[in-house]
């Protein structure tokens, strides 16, 4: 139980996607205009990576891994089809995009049309792909060290672009050279709240 | 417009030289078009994996867009999405593959962000807007533009990263012995991923400042 809990508090922190790897970049610094569809993004890349993540550890552990097929049959135990993991996680990951797209689209209308084309967006969404492949390179024990794994980092994802975009609402009022305006300055913000985050950095839990 | 094209237009005609040139400075994908952060600061730390990301995204733009562009007129509109990223994966695949094979103690620093190629969205967003509807010639040179000025970004992201946090560049020391004598000290700061996030701020800043008409509201 200890160690669920610090895979789930180093993953938000520590190895927080964006300010430790830099994922989901893309979506975080064009959605992140107003603090209501940040929200919105954050908890679909809360709930995309939570069920992502596991899904893709079963597959890694039962189809890709070298050996991982001997439940078939003994015969396959030298068989490796880990150079099929991308394409296998991203079929995944595309399919749960849609999934989430028509969830959201039946309960939360507002939200659906709000997030536009950002939502389909997150099939390319680095951090959710990148959870993935995190995952395999760190080989987890088990399936649930996944699933608090793919939690915390969605959990991370979404601290960050809510702080982020706080700040981009508060940042309106203040007076930034015209050059930096926009883009510029939520590159230097980002920046500097990824200093921040590194105090983090060496924590053992 | 693309469409237009009659077949006996040179292949270099003044349109497709465009093509080439506007993704390296308006229409830049990262400082302006928003596409393809994610890599463009996770591999900046040394100039050398810098570069081979660079020739990475090229060979699986330019091939990706014009394959995409010969399939345009027979994917369905509602699995385009799923094709696009079959043949992105299959493309990121075989790069990664050839990398391992040729040159792995980069591909090992690169780790998993060889195989975020596939979903860097510059890739994606090319082939939406561009290769979907266009002939497979200005298709190829738009994919090579667009990877070229991902690429400029990267190589000078990572020079001065390099150059400032280790005293290198592409591994040869070029900050003499005698400066660290004289108590010149490698800024490790430069070394640490958000310095990534504030040189291409400055980037942007410095691009905006010439080119006014990129200047946002807010």
């Amino acid at each position: 139980m200890q160690e669920l809990f610090s895979i789930f508090v180093k993953s938000i922190f520590v190895d927080n996607m964006i300010f430790a790897y830099f994922l989901g970049m893309c979506s975080y610094l064009a959605v992140s205009k107003t603090v209501e569809t940040s929200v919105g993004l954050g908890a679909a890349v809360i709930f995309v990576l939570g069920i992502t993540v596991p899904v893709n550890y079963l597959i890694n552990q039962y189809i890709l891994q070298p050996g991982a097929l001997t439940w078939v049959s003994p015969e396959l135990a030298d068989v490796n089809l880990s150079f099929l993991s991308f394409i296998l996680f991203i079929a995944v990951i595309a399919s749960m995009v849609q999934l989430v797209e028509m969830v959201i689209e039946k309960f939360s209308p507002t939200l659906y049309a709000s997030l536009g084309i950002f939502l389909p967006l997150i099939a390319v969404n680095c951090s959710i792909l990148g959870g993935s492949l995190f995952m395999q390179e760190r080989e987890y024990a088990n399936l649930a060290e996944a699933t608090s794994f793919g939690l915390g980092s969605g959990v991370g994802w979404y601290l960050a672009i809510v702080g982020i975009a706080a700040i981009r609402e508060k940042i309106r009022y203040s007076n930034v050279p015209a050059p930096l305006r926009g883009l510029g300055i939520t590159f230097i913000i980002t920046g500097l709240m990824g200093i921040a985050f590194m105090s983090f950095m060496g924590i053992e839990l | 417009m693309a469409e237009e094209m009659k077949s006996k237009e040179p292949l270099f005609s003044p349109k497709n030289k465009k093509l080439l040139t506007t993704p390296l400075g308006r229409e830049n994908p990262i400082t302006v078009q928003v596409l393809g952060i994610c890599s463009a600061l996770a591999v900046t730390a040394k100039l050398e994996p810098s570069v081979v990301m660079t020739l990475s995204v090229i060979a699986v733009m330019a091939v990706g867009n014009l394959v995409i562009s010969l399939l345009r007129k027979t994917v369905p509109p509602r699995i385009r999405i799923i094709v696009m990223l079959t043949v992105i994966a299959s493309l990121v695949i075989l790069v990664d593959q050839v990398l391992k094979a040729i040159a792995y103690d980069v591909s090992k620093q690169l780790s998993v962000f060889v195989g975020l190629i596939i979903t860097n969205c510059i890739i994606m967003g090319r082939f939406e807007a561009f290769a979907m509807n266009n002939k497979p010639w200005p298709s190829l040179l738009d994919g090579i533009g667009n990877a070229l000025g991902y690429g400029w970004i990267l190589i000078v992201v990572g020079f001065f990263r390099e150059l400032l946090g280790s005293g290198t560049l592409y591994g040869y020391q070029v900050i003499p012995e005698s400066f660290y004598e004289m108590g010149y000290v490698n800024n490790g700061f430069f070394i640490l991923p958000p310095m990534a996030l504030i040189i291409v701020g400055a980037i942007i800043w410095v691009q905006r400042y010439r080119d006014r008409e990129l200047i946002e509201e807010n």
